[in-house]
């Protein structure tokens, strides 16, 4: 156990980020899953953005964190809300039911 | 040292919480998982020296974003055992490009990422995380921090007018309207003549009579 080093950061972040991107193909039913997953490789970002603005005493990093932080919420709250719409309206939100567009 | 004994803490437990939200069967425990990978991060950014970061992942991420996920999981019916289908069929495939995706982020750490291995937060001492945000946050990042707002205005109006309907035959109040009445329209003058009197009462007298 020696000090923590950029690069233990860089990998727990490079490790979520996978799990975010294995669970999107896992669990392609289910779009609330996926919605969390999209949220997890965010918050991967995030840690990644936080470490280096530690790591090299700049704190712009911090900064964009706070911005992504801003566009995830905003994507949560918009992907719910056309969940829900979708919902209500086929009363179903399985992926491949989502076809009414045909593309 | 006890500062590395809680990175490996606060980093295993992020991770192994972010394996459960995508392996646990029923969605309210994903979202609880997430909820969880939320604190720990807020943890590693506190070693980090990024305590606001953390302060914004917990009130924003656990308080909002999560809230908001666990709501709609409990709000929708959704069959779990339907959604799981496919699971074991796209599991290889998952494994694999999960398996690529890491190799290669890991071929990059191997390369010297960063000439600075020393935590460097804090450079000029005194001055605090959270006002070093905030000097640089309203005057070099400000136009940015304007467009991160109009952001949320817009993700705000639009998540309500997506999810308002118009229910039929609920009746609703309409303040126009009830400020365009007029007196003529609304009231209506009846004369009532009271000094006659009432067909059924002459008849119901008529036959008290007859019976005496």
């Amino acid at each position: 156990m020696g000090d923590i080093s950029l690069i233990h950061y860089l990998m727990v972040a490079a490790i979520l980020f996978t799990f975010g991107a294995v669970g999107i193909f896992l669990n392609r039913k289910n779009v609330i899953i996926i919605l969390m997953c999209i949220e997890l490789m965010l918050l991967a970002v995030n840690i990644n953005l936080a470490a280096f603005s530690s790591f090299h005493g700049h704190i712009t990093g911090q900064i964009f964190a706070m911005f992504i932080l801003t566009v995830a919420a905003a994507e949560a709250a918009i992907g719910l809300a056309i969940l829900v719409v979708y919902f209500r309206n086929r009363g179903s939100i399985a992926v491949e039911d989502i076809n009414m567009m045909k593309g | 040292m006890i500062a590395p004994l809680f990175f490996y803490l606060f980093a295993l437990m992020t991770v192994v919480s972010g394996l459960m939200v995508i392996i646990a069967r029923n969605p309210v425990h994903s979202v609880l998982f997430l909820i969880l990978s939320f604190f720990n991060s807020a943890g590693l950014f506190v070693l980090l020296g990024a305590e606001f970061l953390a302060m914004l992942l917990v009130v924003v991420y656990v308080g909002a974003v999560a809230v908001l996920f666990l709501f709609v999981v409990m709000m929708l019916d959704i069959n779990i055992d339907e959604m799981r289908q496919g699971f074991r069929q796209h599991l290889p495939l998952g494994l694999v490009v999960g398996l690529i995706l890491i190799v290669e982020l890991m071929m990059i750490f191997t390369q010297d990422v960063s000439s600075s291995n020393v935590l460097a937060t804090n450079v000029s001492g005194e001055i605090s995380n959270t006002a070093m945000i905030g000097s640089v946050l309203y005057t070099e990042y400000l136009l940015n921090f304007q467009v991160a707002g109009l952001i949320l205005l817009v993700a705000m109006i639009g998540a309500i007018t997506l999810t308002m309907r118009h229910r039929e035959g609920v009746k609703r109040q309409v303040i126009s309207v009830q400020n365009s009445r007029t007196r003529n329209e609304t009231i209506q003058i009846v004369s009532v003549d009271s000094h006659v009197a009432p067909k059924v009462l002459e008849d119901s007298r008529a036959a008290n009579k007859q019976i005496k």
